[in-house]
């Protein structure tokens, strides 16, 4: 079998050839995560300049399981973001799902992880529900959950009661974001990754060989890996050293970040390998060149609100875990935030573009300016100030690269 | 002439007391571009609907290879090898040619996408058409020009063995090297042995590449034509009204 050689596949050529198109692509406005990665280490080196404990080993650390919260959350907003619809009210129903936790752990007396089953139930019921009402009723997805979100601030109140918080004492739960993993649970992390990217890739490639299709070179393989490898080997080396201001050492890496790392993949998985990925970007993309397909349109857009409420539920969790407790007015404000974190890293708010490692740039730039901020000791009202600013800014460029990557339509 | 691959005879459709089409005839050939012109609201978007399966005729007796058959949805003119290219093409600007081409027909190895078959089979579709202006097929469409994009829409009729492909105003807002290309297209689909239909305002394209021309006028079909056996005058004639067969004969 011999493949067709007029046209071609995009990966032929050498390392050389490669990088440029790379960069032909990036010039025509398909930038992906660039700008997020150019923030991320534009305010690393702003922060390390104007504060001495930005680069510190315990804050770190702290940088990390700050994000995780909103790691997930983004993740979840991905799925709808695709489809360009909105849940606003995810960050509430993390809320609802903690009050249900709440309420079956603590209340009902029932094992913690029956409870937070429950919870994730519920946040797949609430998915449905949202889903429901944008796909099958027509209601704009920007409505439903607008009302969700004040709807749910009350549920909240109700099933908690007036200015009640509710303390968890779960030591499973509380070690997620609170316990660090041994020193060779960390490196074994580093080898997991790599080795799982590496081999997915040579399936790709044997795939393509196979057909008599050409391949990437193996050294831009090679060179992928050592910068997945060597960023997060080194990540894992700085956690693992002692971070510790106290006498008892602190060190590993915190268990929330394999988790964290766990969802990123499979997500990254189904999006790109499955069917319903494929589904889910083309109906982002055309919904009625989809629904011509064959596509179930309305099944896809249920399913999307029932990921990424259920994800919600889970960062819900991790907010559980590292407080320790569940407040009344839980949820209320990270939404917006991973709305933020989405678009900064690269997501677009028109649908069809995006990826979940866009989303965690974007919840690490945020984070970032967040924990920044607060350690030059500039007042909360700034924080806000910039994070949006960050946000408009995201969104333009998002809006101006939709723009080019269209306007190309006059070449031939 | 050999057995046409599609049939119609008496063919009727109304929308509540509008009669739109009153009792068609029309016949297209595997291998041969057939033209079906007329003027706006003549009859042609219904007459394609019935065919794609999407608004069953009324009335009138549909005959594909021979066989009477009854184009009762999408999925039993997909079945027999019907494909249609609508005139917006119905193509995803985020995803790329391959995907296009595949989209709800996507080829699965081991639960997951098969990518490599499925970039195979594009570029050998395309390839079958000879074309050469697409340059990779992990382009996104949202960088093709209309040309190409026709070309994507017609490319994924091949990959599902379309017997019988009906383009919409297949070079309307094209360029002219593009509508050459279009129709070079067009001319190597049929001569891969697949019964094409045109539908078109432009009667210049319509001479340069079909065989036969039908005209609808108000719901009939006034002449079924060759096209070496007809002019350009004439056509105009019937589309406008002012001539019809009975006429002639």
């Amino acid at each position: 079998m011999s493949a067709p050689q007029l046209i071609a596949s995009g990966q032929e050529g050498n390392l050389r050839e490669q990088v440029n198109a790379y960069f032909q692509r990036v010039k025509n406005g398909d930038m992906g995560a660039l700008p997020a990665v150019i923030a991320l280490i534009a305010l690393a080196v702003l922060f390390s300049t104007l504060s001495p404990y930005f680069l510190s080993r315990i804050n770190f650390a702290n940088l990390f399981v700050q994000s995780a919260e909103l790691t997930v959350l983004a993740c979840a907003l991905v799925f709808v973001l695709l489809l360009a619809e909105i849940d606003l009210s995810a960050g509430v129903t993390a809320g609802v799902g903690m009050g249900l936790f709440v309420i079956m752990n603590q209340m009902m007396g029932l094992p913690w992880w029956i409870a937070v089953i429950g919870a994730l139930v519920l946040g797949l019921a609430i998915g449905a529900f949202i889903g429901f009402f944008v796909a099958k009723i027509g209601v704009p997805s920007f409505v439903v959950t607008l009302g969700l979100f004040l709807g749910f601030q009350g549920l909240l109140l109700i099933m908690l009661g007036d200015g009640g918080l509710y303390r968890v004492e779960v030591p499973e739960l509380l070690a997620i974001m609170n316990s660090n993993m041994p020193d060779w649970a960390g490196w074994a992390m580093v080898v997991i990754m790599v080795a799982v990217s590496f081999a997915l890739s040579m399936w790709d490639r044997s795939r393509r060989i196979k057909a008599g299709l050409p391949v990437r070179p193996l050294s831009l393989l090679y060179i992928q890996l050592a910068v997945l490898g060597g960023l997060s080997a080194l990540a894992v080396a700085f956690l693992n050293d002692n971070r510790s201001v106290s006498i008892i050492p602190i060190s590993g890496v915190p268990i929330v970040i394999p988790f964290v790392v766990a969802i990123i993949f499979v997500g990254t998985f189904v999006l790109d390998r499955t069917r319903f990925g494929r589904h889910l970007y083309a109906v982002g993309g055309n919904p009625e060149a989809a629904r011509r397909s064959g596509i179930k349109v309305a099944s896809i857009r249920i399913s999307a609100f029932m990921i990424c409420s259920s994800l919600a539920v889970v960062s819900g969790i991790l907010h559980i875990s590292r407080l320790g407790s569940v407040e009344a007015s839980a949820g209320r404000t990270i939404v917006l935030n991973g709305v933020a974190a989405a678009v900064v890293g690269g997501v677009s708010l028109f649908g069809g573009r995006g990826k979940l490692i866009h989303a965690a740039l974007g919840a690490f730039v945020i984070s970032i300016i967040d924990n920044g901020l607060g350690l030059i000791g500039l007042p909360a009202g700034i924080n806000f100030l910039v994070t949006g600013g960050v946000l408009i800014a995201a969104a333009t460029i998002d809006a101006l690269s939709r723009k080019r990557s269209g306007g190309s339509l006059v070449r031939t | 002439m050999d057995t046409p691959l599609i049939e119609l005879s008496g063919v009727k459709k109304s929308f509540g007391p509008v009669d739109v089409l009153k009792g068609i005839d029309f016949k297209a050939y595997a291998g041969r571009v057939t033209a079906l012109v007329g003027d706006n609201g003549a009859g042609k978007s219904t007459l394609i609907k019935g065919l794609a399966g999407v608004q069953p005729y009324d009335e009138g007796v549909v005959k594909f290879d021979g066989q009477e058959v009854h184009l009762g949805s999408p999925r039993t003119a997909g079945a027999l090898g019907i494909e249609v290219v609508y005139q917006d093409l119905a193509l995803c600007d985020n995803l790329d040619i391959v995907e296009n081409m595949f989209l709800g027909r996507e080829e699965l190895h081991m639960g997951t996408l098969d990518e490599a078959s499925m970039e195979f089979a594009a570029m050998k579709a395309l390839q079958s058409l000879s074309v050469r202006t697409v340059k990779s097929v992990r382009q996104k469409v949202s960088s093709l020009s209309g040309g190409q994009r026709q070309t994507v829409a017609i490319g994924r009729s091949v990959l599902r063995n379309a017997k019988m492909v009906i383009l919409d105003e297949p070079t309307a807002a094209l360029g002219v090297a593009q509508t050459e290309q279009v129709l070079n297209l067009v001319r190597r689909l049929a001569d891969n042995g697949i019964a094409v239909i045109i539908i078109s305002h432009n009667l210049a394209d319509v001479f340069q590449v079909c065989d036969d021309i039908n005209v609808l006028y108000l719901g009939r079909m006034v002449a079924a034509l060759k096209t070496s056996e007809t002019n350009r005058e004439d056509v105009v004639g019937y589309i406008t009204g002012t001539k019809s067969m009975e006429e002639v004969a």
